[in-house]
């Protein structure tokens, strides 16, 4: 992506320790450096319990670092006055999605972040039907949200972050209690954000076939930042990868399995149509 | 399965009735049903009666909903009927059953209280099936709002009342699914003496008290992470507006009242 502008999170030498675990207890995360740009997005990987749901609540101030300092576009998340421009500009949402919706009705639930900002009605009413236009919820604009599928219960989520005009959106792996038709439906919507408006991401997932569409993946484990940098190398390491017990993308998988049977296939493969354009090209020459 | 749950009684309509301000809705019927209590003559009160029937066709509310309202206190209307007639005494004796007599002071007496319980009940219906039950909650923490100079947390029970109503329809659908996952291991909700199938029901409580209170917490947060703070300044989507024909009605009800008041003393 061209041109970063400007540093949208920061955390500085974080360590992270869940009250009420001991002296002893092992940190949730511990001496994590971690910068991310405006308009990049960015994928988190990690098996469970590695920190990435603790780091995603750093960045909105749910949480506060134990040990180091984490910046919202330059702005320490500690402190008390600033919090409201911390969770305006870092969005959040949440793995489910049933749990999230606060309103009765839809429109009322995109409207409750504004509400807690005290804008006014008629401010608040023109941004829920700009943003519900944006997102294509019109139609859903007075349904209950349990009448919802879950695909547009996210959608309604992140319209919710979305009129408030956030620079950044976290999101804790959005799509794993959706439908295959839900999960299209959110990330399309998202990554059309990230497009479009140049809104930051920050994804965490389980579904290295999400991971390989951002910008650069990043790696936890045991609370420290493995590695991070573009898909192409992250998600084609597979050694690394398997020792953390992680998986590649599918056709990462596959090649790695047809070069070991003595396929000639170039290293960074990583979407199925790359794996699916190389076979048919080792075809052709033979 | 759970489409259709309807919350409360609210009856959707576009009648003047439905689009009154609810705060004053619910305070003129807090009016009527002083009134009510206090009016002393029968002729007044079936004046009233018939002005609720009255109120019923302006909100086009389907005479079904009126029998289905009037059907709890039924009981209650009969039990009163029986005490007044036998034994409250005075005026001529209409007839007698063995000891007893029935006389007609007794018949008129029964008559007004039923009359009366009546009147209340048909008020009181009316308020709830043209007001959906979210604005009853804010109506009513508007009307208490005096209330948060004493310290009482007014604002903050409305969002928990809000927050309740948006999650019964969830935890009714999650009790099902509970429900069904319990006779699928076997639970047997149906049959056994009342005690039994109390004691059946422990195993699907238990779990959706869990899966409440997991809710809760993960609402907490999501609820915290969109800037929600407890005592901070909040707006409203949709303001409580009274409209001029709101304060028409108003002036209309306190009219009435006070001349009910003055005709009955």
């Amino acid at each position: 992506m061209a041109g970063y502008s400007a540093i949208i999170v920061e955390a500085k030498n974080v360590d992270y320790y869940y009250p009420g675990e001991g002296e002893n207890a092992s940190p949730a995360l511990s001496g994590v450096n971690l910068t991310v740009q405006q308009g990049e997005y960015v994928a988190l990987i990690g098996p469970n319990g590695s920190g990435k749901t603790t780091l995603l609540k750093l960045f909105n101030a749910l949480l506060t670092p134990t040990n180091g300092e984490v910046l919202v576009r330059g702005i320490p998340t500690t402190n008390e006055e600033t919090l409201p421009e911390v969770r305006r500009t870092c969005g959040m949402i949440f793995q489910n999605p049933d749990n999230q919706l606060v309103a009765t009705t839809v429109e009322e639930d995109i409207a409750f972040g504004l509400e807690n900002l005290a804008i006014s009605s008629a401010e608040i009413k023109r941004k829920v039907k700009e943003t519900a236009c944006l997102l294509g919820l019109e139609r859903l604009l007075c349904q209950p949200p349990h009448l919802l599928s879950g695909g547009e219960k996210q959608r309604v989520a992140i319209a919710g972050i979305l009129v408030m005009e956030p620079k950044c959106i976290l999101m804790d792996e959005p799509t794993a209690m959706l439908d295959p038709a839900g999960c299209r439906e959110v990330i399309e919507t998202v990554r059309e954000l990230n497009h479009r408006q140049n809104i930051t991401v920050i994804h965490v997932t389980h579904f290295p076939e999400e991971a390989a569409n951002a910008d650069r993946v990043i790696v936890l484990n045991q609370g420290q930042l493995i590695t991070s940098g573009p898909p192409e190398d992250i998600l084609a390491d597979i050694p690394m990868l398997h020792s953390l017990r992680l998986q590649g993308t599918a056709a990462v998988e596959l090649a790695a399995l047809l070069r070991k049977d003595g396929y000639p296939l170039p290293l960074k493969i990583l979407h199925k149509r790359e794996l699916v354009d190389s076979l048919c090209s080792l075809e052709r020459k033979s | 399965m759970s489409r259709s749950i309807t919350l409360g009684q609210y009856l959707p309509g576009e009648s003047l009735i439905h689009r009154l301000n609810p705060r004053l809705k619910i305070l003129t019927l807090v009016l009527i049903l002083i009134l009510l209590f206090s009016l002393e003559r029968f002729g007044a009160l079936t004046a009233y009666l018939g002005f609720a029937l009255f109120l019923f066709a302006v909100a086009k509310v389907p005479f079904r909903y009126l029998l289905r309202g009037l059907r709890p206190i039924l009981f209650i209307a009969l039990f009163a009927l029986i005490i007044y007639f036998f034994f409250s005494k005075g005026g001529v004796v209409l007839f007698r059953i063995g000891i007893f007599t029935v006389e007609s002071e007794g018949v008129k007496e029964g008559l007004f209280i039923v009359t009366r319980l009546a009147a209340l009940v048909l008020f009181s219906l009316l308020v709830t099936l043209t007001t959906t039950p979210l604005s009853l909650t804010h109506g009513m923490s508007y009307l208490l709002k005096p209330l948060r100079y004493l310290g009482l947390p007014t604002e903050e029970v409305a969002m928990i009342m809000s927050v309740a109503l948006r999650f019964i329809p969830t935890l009714m659908e999650e009790s099902q699914r509970l429900m069904r996952a319990q006779l699928a291991r076997g639970a047997d909700f149906e049959t056994g003496s009342i005690f039994r199938k109390a004691g059946n029901l422990v195993p699907l409580i238990v779990p959706l008290f869990v899966s409440a209170f997991r809710r809760a917490d993960e609402l907490a947060l999501a609820m915290e992470a969109r800037g929600y703070r407890i005592g901070a300044k909040r707006t409203r989507m949709y303001e409580d507006i009274i409209f001029p024909r709101d304060w028409v009605v108003l002036a209309f009800v306190l009219a009435l009242l006070l001349i009910s008041f003055t005709m009955d003393l």
